[in-house]
């Protein structure tokens, strides 16, 4: 690709040594700390699952034995893989044990350290083996049914009801829509705990549990058949179970995840180490299930200005590539986010939209990224709105944006009615036939407002990279630099369940998903 | 099907305004025409079709035109449809509540302070239990504003605390009386299943069982809240969609000075 925008490519190089200098430093960090959603993400990785009788999680009942005794530090995996040896048990018979308090991990004999992994890493490896099996399958139906071009159609659904949300996601597939995410309730990313089971009632959105997910992955499939399209089905990784939910849907072959330690930070008020430390095993996890993870840069222009603070959303971006590749995670599968946002009171606004969507694009050439659509000056006048939409899905077309989150005229009224999502898909597939090439036959001019804009934006976040650089990653989250937010670096929720590790402590998924051990082809 | 452009319909109704008899407006006096589209879980036919006039009628509409309709799914079809709504209100009986205190400007409101307060005053804000929605508290309370009106971390006189979203109740008040609050503004967004009565009734409740009602002027908002509603909860006030930073501030500050607040 020629830049179209004549981008100053020595300034998108030191922003990016920066970035990565930036995520080195927090990487330090994470590899010397574990967390109870790390842990039990583990656990539920080896197949421990189920709740007790009054609702909790098995992987929590373990976790939490362990933190009691004060030796999460050594790793769920040491203590399981020692009690499998010593009682010749499977992980989920442990688990139910510790449940009903008929078994102390802690007093069972120790047997070599080396012994324990290689039993650990035999469980471990069946799971591996069968979320590989999910990643093939997954490529299977691409190559059956073929991928498709152009922005995937990416719509919502939040009823809080499972199967009512089936019902919609259907009907929106049929109609058109490529990615169907089902929002989570409302106050579940502060839950430190995944519920369990098929279930009917939430605010907002349905809770994430991995039977809804297995359910929705059944209908999509379904859907998918009949249509002969891969339905991709996305949820939200992000919140104080980051891990368990990128292990669940590893294990239910979701597609796409939200998945942004940041937004957890600046907008959930979830603890900065606490929440990068899960991240990275989320990430792990996404990158070697073949899972697009979706970054949350699109919000910071819901709170802060979408002109002023544009370089924020580029320097967060680039913040979230090295972590991704930290993680393992490639370039292919990073759906960095940013948002049409700019008010329609600006005049010019439609060029800066313009001008920083391709910025995005020809920085971040591989990756699948994620645009959304107008929020913050959605009124609800539907018919203002619906013109809104179609100029950000003009925007997508233009710059290949690659997940396209369709803005709903009834933005800031209600969740989207049946019919508000196919006139939503209607307008995006309209703007996308009937302006297809047109990217491709526009140069914009030299120096002229576009090519200003852009080389701005990119001067300030490179600048901005650099503050990062000297300060670190949480002083500059305290100091309220993203979306005009402070967040304090030992405030905040989840604080206590982030323990540091000790000499023994391994995690046998860490090795066994890295990019060297996958297959391929993957997407 | 109309033909478009010019309506040929013979307009024999009366088309003078009668606020009495209050009446939609299309393009002719008293012609009480709207605007509506629904969706009917059915096939898009004929039957279907019927069945979508039948509902206009049974919603009081005349002239019935079924102007589009456009299946969404097998058993889902979407209309748009255009009518006459045959009833009318009595404008001139109409009664409503609303906050009444003029607006003033930022700066105004800074001035207003000093002169009949004397000291800063402290406003505390949350979006409340689960509502993880920081929109509207962020858009009263957070120094840019919004859409160009200043937000109450800019006032010199206002002291403003956005303690952001899922805010217990409990921790709430706690918040207030740390900081010796005037002021409580609380935001509700997520309205399904009536989620927001149920976390702002509790915050009253809660107030009053601690006896805690009176110290403060109380104030929630979001888009649909209505001052109406707000006085049923037990609120001082209420502000909808298109009440900025400065509605606010003039409603609590002239409630502060009523009350004799020093």
């Amino acid at each position: 690709m020629t830049s179209k925008l004549n981008l100053n490519q020595t300034l998108v190089d030191q922003a990016r040594a920066s970035a990565a200098k930036v995520a080195a430093d927090v990487q330090g960090f994470i590899d010397l700390h574990t967390t109870v959603t790390v842990e039990r993400a583990v656990c539920r990785l080896l197949g421990i699952d189920g709740v007790n009788d009054v609702e909790v999680p098995l992987p929590n009942i373990l976790v939490d034995h362990l933190m009691d005794k004060g030796v999460l530090g050594a790793g769920a995996s040491f203590y399981i893989g020692n009690a499998m040896l010593e009682l010749k048990l499977s992980p989920q018979e442990i688990a139910e044990r510790v449940s009903r308090g008929e078994l102390d991990l802690t007093s069972l004999p120790v047997h070599e350290t080396a012994e324990i992994q290689k039993a650990m890493n035999q469980v471990a490896e069946k799971t591996t083996e069968q979320i590989q099996k999910n990643v093939d399958q997954r490529n299977q139906y691409l190559k059956e049914y073929g991928d498709k071009s152009g922005p995937l159609l990416y719509i919502i659904v939040a009823t809080g009801n499972i199967y009512e949300d089936i019902i919609q996601a259907k009907a929106g597939a049929k109609q058109g829509a490529d990615v169907i995410a089902v929002i989570r309730t409302t106050g579940q990313s502060l839950l430190d705990y995944v519920p369990y089971g098929a279930t009917t009632e939430g605010f907002g959105g349905t809770y994430a549990t991995q039977e809804n997910f297995r359910l929705m992955r059944e209908a999509l499939d379904e859907v998918g058949r009949e249509e002969k399209r891969y339905i991709r089905l996305c949820n939200y990784c992000s919140g104080l179970c980051m891990p368990e939910i990128a292990a669940m849907g590893a294990l239910e072959r979701l597609d796409v995840m939200l998945n942004d330690a940041l937004y957890g930070i600046l907008f959930r008020d979830i603890n900065m180490q606490r929440t990068l430390i899960d991240q990275y095993f989320s990430r792990v996890i996404n990158g070697f299930a073949g899972v697009i993870i979706n970054t949350g840069e699109d919000n910071y222009l819901t709170t802060a200005d979408a002109v002023e603070e544009a370089h924020t959303v580029l320097a967060s971006q680039f913040l979230n590539e090295q972590f991704a590749l930290k993680a393992g995670l490639p370039e292919e599968q990073q759906g960095l986010g940013h948002a049409f946002e700019i008010s329609p009171d600006v005049e010019n606004g439609f060029l800066y939209e313009l001008a920083q969507a391709q910025m995005a694009r020809e920085i971040f050439p591989n990756a699948p990224l994620k645009y959304m659509p107008p929020t913050k000056f959605m009124t609800g006048n539907i018919f203002r709105g619906h013109v809104q939409d179609a100029l950000f899905n003009m925007v997508t077309v233009l710059t290949e944006q690659r997940i396209h989150l369709l803005g709903m005229m009834t933005e800031a009224i209600h969740t989207p009615f049946m019919s508000d999502r196919a006139l939503a898909i209607e307008n995006a597939q309209y703007i996308a036939r009937t302006m297809k090439d047109l990217g491709d036959e526009l140069v914009y001019k030299d120096g002229g407002i576009m090519q200003t804009r852009a080389n701005e934006v990119l001067e300030k976040a490179a600048a901005l990279l650099k503050e990062i650089e000297q300060k670190g990653m949480f002083a500059t989250l305290e100091a309220g630099t993203f979306a005009d937010i402070k967040r304090p670096k030992d405030g905040g929720k989840g604080l206590a369940g982030v323990v540091a590790k000790e000499d023994v402590y391994f995690n046998p998924f860490i090795a066994l998903m890295a990019p060297e051990n996958r297959r391929k082809e993957a997407v | 099907m109309s033909s478009g452009l010019y309506d040929l319909h013979k307009k024999d109704f009366d088309k003078t305004l009668d606020l009495k008899k209050l009446r939609p407006y299309g393009d002719t006096m008293n012609d009480g025409k709207v605007q509506l589209s629904f969706t009917l879980p059915v096939k898009d036919d004929e039957r279907g079709e019927e069945a979508a006039r039948q509902i206009a009628r049974a919603m009081g509409l005349e002239d019935v035109n079924i102007a589009f309709h456009n299946p969404l799914d097998k058993e889902y079809t979407m209309y748009v449809v255009y009518g006459s709504c045959s009833h009318t209100v009595d404008y001139t009986s109409i009664q409503v509540q609303t906050v009444e205190s003029d607006t003033m400007s930022m700066e105004e409101v800074d001035a207003y302070i000093k002169e009949n307060i004397g000291r800063k005053i402290v406003v505390v804000g949350a979006s409340t239990g689960t509502d993880a929605h920081t929109v509207g508290i962020d858009a009263v309370m957070n120094r840019k504003g919004f859409a160009g009106h200043y937000g109450l971390e800019r006032y010199e006189m206002i002291e403003a605390l956005n303690m952001g979203s899922q805010v217990d109740n409990e921790a709430f008040v706690e918040k207030a009386l740390e900081m010796n609050a005037d002021v409580l503004l609380v935001s509700q967004t997520v309205t399904q299943k009536d989620i927001h009565i149920q976390n702002l009734t509790e915050l009253i409740e809660l107030l009053e069982a601690e006896d805690l009602r009176d110290r403060f002027v109380v104030c929630c908002g979001g888009a649909r809240i209505t001052h109406e509603l707000a006085k049923e909860l037990g609120y001082d006030a209420g502000f909808g969609a298109g009440k900025f930073a400065e509605d606010v501030a003039s409603f609590a500050v002239t409630e502060m000075v009523k009350r004799g607040v020093k």
